[in-house]
């Protein structure tokens, strides 16, 4: 009823599409993401970036001489929502690959369908890892990257005691694990974590507590709209000149764009994509960005990044293979592929289904954006890659979670 | 335990407090004292967090911002009142339907508009120290706010002609028409006074979270839980409704996660609503 399915249509009009259309006429993609709602503030940059990889693949001449037809769904930020526009695009639209979910919920939501309808799955976000399913690739930077070197970093740099404030649901649970596990090995020690619920948006008594346990850094796992204003009353209560925030998904939402330079001073976060880096590919790509969405647009995320990496890795799969047919493409997937993305060259790992992504650490600067302050090349998902091999094993489908 | 974190603790809890009294007393007015089931309640919230950041956007100071963005909710919830609601007072189930529509409607035409992304207004004043513990100065504004509000609403439905017409309006609207009162005009203004609340509700939130269209969502049920809960006496009943329920929303999130402390609140309601069917201001039976 309040439908706001927007129907994004790319490429030229061929009349085609329905089930006639497996061998000639456009290809059909499908791409379910949050455009409203809380956790619309990722979603809204990975859908531009996914209308605009589709353009781009487009415009150099389409897959096997044909053209690419984007269907797209707003997931309004709903689980159920996910499961219906996923049934949807397999079994009404066709879709030879679907692209989406955003949290893991979401994923986690959707991941049996596509499995069960047999449709190629590219998860393109930031995660908490493990995931390992031979129908799946998941494009995002995982702990074994991502924790792995912002938690040593807090622990030699702002000190040992961490607090770990985390949302209130698979990603967090998970990820705090892994915060766990990282801060022992460096020495450090998690003090206190605290799950929020995704519609928290006070938070008082957890700035309390925060006062009452003294860390020396604060790892925020939290996301979505709501919880974006921990930072501003983290800010607004004085506590950022006794601690420090380090975090996996502070940015990813453009939180630095929404908060004011006050109030999201000196948060320290890594990942493989900064609007800032400076290589040519970047350079191309932030322009290609303005020149699609303005030269106002606020801030080109790592999710974004991400999707796009998602979207050319499946072009140049189905290229190799010459086909879009679903066991062909993997095939090609696991084959060593790389591509040369606005963070550099990533390769995908073929046995795990995950990149091997560079990382870098930065500081929010006074722009509303990030300062790099250190880079580590080629990292592998080294936890993946020790669990999970779909090569030797096609048959496993379960997420590895470390054991906390 | 310390005193300067006994201190702290006393504030942040009667920020919660203060912030229920905030995001309900409009809904006290309008469900409590005209039994209007507003179920849009929630949208009015953020229609006052958008106008304030319309204010600020344009110009004004946040403070000029935030009574400016009451009225503007205000004159809106006096045209939705001449629009719609004046045409299902006594019908219960159909202004539920029609309020829960014109929340859809609200949300999205906030998302045409303003775009469906967080925006932000950053929380004015700084911190001061207590002790060892930095408290904001804004939870002060806050606190100030959860008393000034619903006195306003005791003078003005106590102390002045409106007040006392608009209540006969409510409560006796047979005998109030026969002795002269125009009801259909007091019920207009008591929607207006109602929605200018929640606007000031909404106007008060925005510096403090994120400003985004599917804000309202986040405080309706609380509005509604500290208003039954708080029974028939709306501005007594909400203020002790709040201070009963956002101290131990407080109090558990404090001594264990906020997610206990969310259960917390919905199992004291349903409690007292269980030992107090009329709510805490209601007369024993």
């Amino acid at each position: 009823m309040i439908a706001l399915a927007a129907l994004v249509v790319a490429g030229c009009s061929g009349g085609s599409g329905g089930t006639a259309a497996k061998d000639q006429g456009d290809i059909v993609v499908g791409s379910v993401l949050d455009q409203t709602g809380p956790l619309n503030i990722y979603g809204k940059a990975m859908t531009d970036a996914t209308n605009l990889a589709i353009k781009d693949i487009n415009d150099s001449g389409g897959l096997l001489g044909r053209k690419l037809k984007l269907v797209s769904y707003d997931a309004q930020s709903a689980n159920d929502k996910y499961t219906q526009y996923a049934n949807q695009l397999a079994v009404q639209d066709h879709a030879v690959v679907i692209m989406g979910g955003i949290t893991s919920a979401s994923r986690e939501a959707i991941r049996p369908i596509m499995d069960r309808n047999r449709v190629l799955y590219f998860y393109n976000e930031q995660y908490e890892g493990g995931v390992c399913d031979k129908n799946v690739f998941n494009t995002g930077v995982v702990p074994s990257q991502q924790l792995a070197t912002l938690i040593p970093w807090a622990i030699k740099n702002l000190g040992p005691k961490l607090y770990v404030l985390a949302a209130d649901y698979n990603y967090g649970h998970i990820s705090a694990d892994w915060v766990k596990k990282y801060a022992g090995q460096s020495g450090g020690q998690v003090i206190g974590t605290d799950f929020i619920p995704l519609d928290v948006s006070e938070f008082g008594s957890t700035i309390n507590k925060l006062q009452g346990a003294r860390p020396d850094a604060v790892v925020s796992l939290l996301v979505g709209g709501n919880h974006i204003a921990f930072y501003r009353q983290f800010a607004s209560a004085g506590l950022g000149t006794s601690m420090k925030i380090v975090s996996p998904t502070l940015g990813l939402g453009n939180e630095q764009v929404v908060l004011s330079p006050r109030e999201s001073k000196d948060i320290v976060v890594a990942y493989p994509y900064f609007q800032e880096l400076d290589n040519p590919e970047n350079q191309q790509f932030v322009q290609r960005w303005h020149a699609a969405y303005g030269d106002d647009y606020p801030y080109v995320t790592d999710s974004a990044a991400t999707v796009w990496e998602g979207w050319h890795l499946w072009a140049e799969a189905v290229k190799k293979a010459g086909t879009t047919q679903r066991d062909k493409v993997i095939e090609a997937l696991e084959s060593g592929l790389t591509f040369a993305g606005p963070e550099g060259t990533v390769k995908l790992d073929g046995p795990s289904h995950h990149l091997v992504h560079a990382v870098h650490l930065a500081r929010t600067n006074d722009q509303k954006g990030f300062t790099i302050i250190g880079s580590q090349e080629a990292v592998p998902p080294s936890y993946e890659q020790s669990t999970c091999d779909l090569i030797k094993n096609p048959n496993t489908n379960q997420q590895f979670t470390p054991a906390a | 335990m310390h005193p300067d974190q006994l201190a702290s603790l006393a504030l942040t809890l009667l920020t919660t407090v203060a912030l229920l009294v905030v995001i309900s007393v409009g809904l006290a007015v309008i469900f409590g004292m005209m039994r209007i089931i507003n179920l849009a309640h929630g949208e009015f919230l953020m229609l006052g967090a958008f106008a304030t950041l319309s204010g600020v956007r344009a110009g004004l100071s946040l403070w000029l911002a935030m009574p400016v963005a009451a009225l503007v909710v205000g004159a809106f919830g006096l045209v939705v009142e001449r629009l719609l609601i004046r045409r299902l007072y006594g019908r219960l189930a159909d202004t539920m339907l029609a309020t829960w529509g014109l929340s859809l409607i609200l949300v999205q035409a906030v998302v045409l508009l303003y775009g469906p992304a967080t925006n932000g207004i950053p929380t004015p004043l700084s911190s001061f120290e207590l002790g060892r513990y930095s408290v904001s100065e804004y939870s002060l504004v806050l606190i100030g706010a959860g008393l000034l509000l619903p006195t306003l609403v005791w003078l003005v439905l106590t102390r002045t002609r409106y007040g006392v017409m608009a209540r006969a309006a409510t409560q006796l609207p047979e005998m109030a028409a026969a002795v002269g009162v125009n009801t259909s005009r007091m019920n207009m203004w008591s929607f207006a006074f109602g929605s200018a609340l929640a606007g000031a509700g909404g106007a008060l939130l925005a510096p403090l979270a994120g400003v985004v269209p599917s804000m309202g969502q986040a405080y309706i049920a609380r509005a509604f839980m500290t208003v039954i809960v708080g029974g028939p006496q709306v501005i007594t009943g909400t203020v002790a409704a709040s201070g009963v329920l956002g101290g131990i929303e407080h109090a558990v999130s404090y001594l264990t996660t906020p997610f206990l402390g969310q259960g917390a609140l919905l199992f004291a309601a349903v409690v007292l609503l269980r030992v107090l069917p009329r709510g805490l201001t209601g007369r024993r039976r």
